[in-house]
C-alpha cells in the first residue's frame, strides 16, 4: 500500500533519516520505536508528504508521491501529529470538519453526508458529547481523540499516527479497520502491533513481529536498557520492565 | 454532477445572493451616511436627487454646488473610503491565517510602507519614465517589503511557532523603519518643498484626493481579493492546526501563500496608491469580526470586508469634523483606534498557558 526505497532525509548538511526500505501490508498496525532523535517523526512526515525526500522516494499505492496532488494524497492518508495546536476559538465538530477539507471544493460543497461523517467519526473516539466543547477546554487526551476523528473524517486508507499520551489508542486503532502506521513511545503497547520496525540513529535497523523484535538484546543495544519479560497471570500478556544497564 | 449536490449548489447561491444582498444595502446606506455628515451638512434628499440625475437622468433642480460636492467629492470619498477598509481588512485576514500570527497585517508587517516606497520612486523619482504606473511600483514595492520581513523572520529563527510571533513583528518593525527611511531620503532628494508637504500628508494616509479615476481601479480590486479569500476560504480554515496539517489535509501550500499573498500586496499597493499608508486597519477590523462571527473563513472574510469598509467610511467621517475647518489625515483616526486594540492583543497573547 504504502511503501519507501532508500529513503533519506537531512537538514543544514545533517543526516537524519538513512536508506529506510519499509513496506506497509493492506490491514496491518505497524508500530515504529525508537529511541527519541532516532528519526520516527521524520520518517512519518516523509511517509505522510509533508516533508519532502532528500533521498529515495515514497510510493502510495504504486505511484510516486511527488507525482500525486495535494488533495489525492490526503484523500488516501491521514496524519495526526503531536504538536498541532490552535489558539483559535475553535469547537471540537470546526476541528473534526477540518477532515472533509481534501474531499471538499467550490462545486463540491458541505452536505449531510459530510455531517454525517464527522458525527461518526466523533462516535468512533467517543468524543459524541464533546462536539459543542471549546477546543482550549479539552485536555491533551481529549484534543487527541479529536485530531484522530479529524483524521478518520478524511476518510483515509492508511493512518499515520505520531501522538504521545497513548493509553488505550492501540485499542481504538484495532477497531478502526484501517492500515495504521503508528510511532510508538511505550514499548509495552508495542506488544500491540502486527509488526514493529526500530529506528535507531535515523535507520531502520529491525523489522519483524514484536515477539520477533522486543529480545532483551535488541532492547539491549538500541534502547541501553536491560529488559525483563513477566507474564500477566490475569490474560498470560507478555510485559516488559526496564533497569539500568549497570 | 448528482442531483443532490446542483441541489446543495443553488441553496448555495441562494444564501450568497441573499447575504450579498443585505450587505449591499448596509455598504449603500453607511455610504449615503458618509456623504451626507461633514462640515456642511447635506440633506440625504438632495443626496438622493443628485444620484438620481447622475445615474438616470432624472432632471432635479438642484444646487450646482452641491450636487458637485456630492458626485466629485463625498461619493467617491465614501466609495474609496469602502473600498480601503474593505481591502486593508481581507488582507489582514489573509496574513494572519497563513503566517499562524494575531498580529500580522499590511501596516505592521512593513508592506504599506515599502508599497509608499515603491508609489514614492515611481511619481517623484520618475523611476520607470512614466512606462510605470504609481500602483505597479506600489505593488514592486510592497512584494519586496514582504519578501525582506519573511526572510529576516526566517533567518532569526522565526517558523510558525510561539516564538515566531514575536520575531515576525520585530522584522516588520525593522522593514517599516528602513522603506519609511528610503522613502523620506527620496523625497528630499528628488521633491520640491511643495510636492514634499504634499506626499507627507498623503503619507500619513489621506482620501482628499479620491476621484472617480480612483474608484475604477479600487473597486474592482476590493471586489477581487475579497472574492479570492473567500474562494479559498476552507483552505485557510485548514491552517487552523499550523502548515503540516494544511498540508495533511490536501491544500496545496505554496501555490496558495502564492495566490494569496499576491492579492494581499495588491489590494494593499492599489489602496496605498490612493490614500497612503492607513495602519491598523487589517489588525482592528479582522479581530473584531472574529469576535462577532468565530474563526470560520467563509464567515469572517465577508464580515471583515464589510466591517472594514463600515469602519474607514466612519473613520473618514470623524477625520472631515473632528477638527473644526481642518481634515485629519485618516491614519491618524484608525490609529488611535488601532494602537490600544493592538496593546491588548498584545497583552492577551502572553506566552500561552
Amino acid at each position: 500500500m504504502l511503501e519507501c526505497q532508500q529513503l533519506g532525509w537531512s537538514t543544514r548538511g545533517q543526516s537524519i533519516l538513512r536508506a529506510v526500505d519499509l513496506r506497509v501490508r493492506q490491514g496491518e498496525t505497524l508500530g515504529l520505536i525508537g529511541p527519541n532523535g532516532s528519526g520516527k517523526s521524520t520518517l512519518m512526515r516523509l511517509l505522510a508528504g509533508v516533508l519532502t525526500p532528500s533521498a529515495g522516494a515514497v510510493r502510495l499505492e504504486g505511484r510516486d508521491l511527488a507525482s500525486l496532488r495535494r488533495r489525492e494524497i490526503a484523500q488516501a492518508m491521514a496524519l495526526v501529529e503531536q504538536q498541532a495546536e490552535t489558539a483559535d476559538r475553535i469547537t471540537v465538530r470546526d476541528a473534526v470538519e477540518l477532515g472533509r477539507t481534501p474531499w471538499l471544493s467550490a462545486l463540491r460543497p458541505w452536505g449531510a453526508e459530510d455531517d454525517a461523517i464527522v458525527r461518526s467519526a466523533l462516535e468512533v473516539v467517543e468524543m459524541s458529547g464533546f462536539a459543542e466543547r471549546d477546543w482550549l477546554t479539552l485536555s491533551g487526551g481529549e484534543r487527541q481523540r479529536v485530531h484522530i476523528a479529524r483524521a478518520l473524517a478524511q476518510r483515509p486508507r492508511i493512518l499515520l499516527l505520531d501522538i504521545h499520551h497513548q493509553l488505550g489508542i492501540l485499542q481504538l486503532v484495532a477497531r478502526l479497520l484501517v492500515t495504521t502506521v503508528i510511532a510508538l513511545h511505550d514499548l509495552n503497547q508495542a506488544m500491540g502491533c502486527d509488526r514493529l520496525g526500530v529506528l535507531h540513529q535515523g535507520q531502520l535497523v529491525a523489522l519483524g513481529t514484536p515477539a520477533e523484535i522486543l529480545t532483551p538484546s535488541l532492547l539491549r543495544d538500541v534502547f541501553g536498557v536491560r529488559a525483563t519479560f513477566l507474564t500477566d497471570p490475569a490474560d498470560g500478556s507478555r510485559i516488559i520492565r526496564f533497569h539500568p544497564l549497570s | 454532477m448528482t442531483t443532490a449536490t446542483l441541489r446543495q449548489l443553488g441553496r448555495l447561491g441562494g444564501k450568497g445572493l441573499l447575504h450579498g444582498g443585505w450587505i449591499g444595502a448596509v455598504l449603500a446606506a453607511a455610504i449615503l451616511a458618509g456623504i451626507c455628515i461633514g462640515e456642511t451638512a447635506i440633506p440625504p434628499e438632495t443626496v438622493l436627487k443628485t444620484l438620481a440625475n447622475r445615474l438616470f437622468g432624472a432632471g432635479f433642480v438642484l444646487d450646482r454646488i452641491d450636487q458637485g460636492i456630492v458626485w466629485n467629492y463625498r461619493l467617491t470619498r465614501a466609495i474609496i473610503a469602502a473600498c480601503c477598509g474593505a481591502s486593508l481588512a481581507v488582507a489582514g485576514v489573509i496574513l494572519q491565517s497563513l503566517l499562524r500570527n494575531a498580529l500580522a497585517e499590511p501596516y505592521l508587517l512593513g508592506i504599506s510602507a515599502g508599497a509608499s516606497t515603491g508609489a514614492v520612486l515611481v511619481t517623484v523619482a520618475g523611476l520607470g519614465a512614466g512606462a510605470v504606473s504609481m500602483s505597479a511600483g506600489a505593488l514592486a514595492g510592497a512584494l519586496s517589503a514582504f519578501l525582506l520581513v519573511a526572510l529576516l523572520s526566517r533567518a532569526s529563527g522565526g517558523g510558525t511557532g510561539p516564538r515566531a510571533a514575536g520575531q515576525i513583528v520585530l522584522a516588520g518593525i525593522a522593514g517599516s523603519q528602513l522603506f519609511n527611511a528610503l522613502t523620506a531620503f527620496i523625497i528630499t532628494r528628488s521633491a520640491s518643498a511643495e510636492q514634499a508637504r504634499g506626499i507627507m500628508f498623503w503619507l500619513l494616509g489621506n482620501l482628499s484626493g479620491a476621484r472617480w479615476d480612483n474608484v475604477a481601479a479600487a473597486v474592482p480590486v476590493a471586489l477581487a481579493v475579497t472574492l479570492v479569500c473567500l474562494w479559498q476560504a476552507r483552505s485557510l480554515d485548514a491552517f487552523t492546526f499550523g502548515v503540516d496539517s494544511a498540508l495533511s489535509l490536501g491544500v496545496p501550500v505554496r501555490r496558495l501563500q502564492a495566490l494569496l499573498i499576491l492579492a494581499a500586496a495588491l489590494a494593499t499597493a492599489v489602496m496605498v496608491s490612493i490614500v497612503g499608508s492607513v495602519g491598523f486597519v487589517g489588525l482592528v477590523v479582522p479581530h473584531a469580526a472574529r469576535f462577532l462571527v468565530g474563526v470560520r473563513h467563509s464567515r469572517l472574510v465577508p464580515a471583515s470586508a464589510l466591517m472594514g469598509a463600515l469602519f474607514l467610511i466612519a473613520a473618514d467621517v470623524v477625520s472631515r469634523i473632528a477638527v473644526p475647518g481642518q481634515v485629519l489625515p485618516i491614519g491618524v483616526v484608525t490609529a488611535l483606534v488601532g494602537a490600544p486594540v493592538f496593546a491588548v492583543i498584545l497583552i492577551r497573547r502572553r506566552p500561552a498557558r
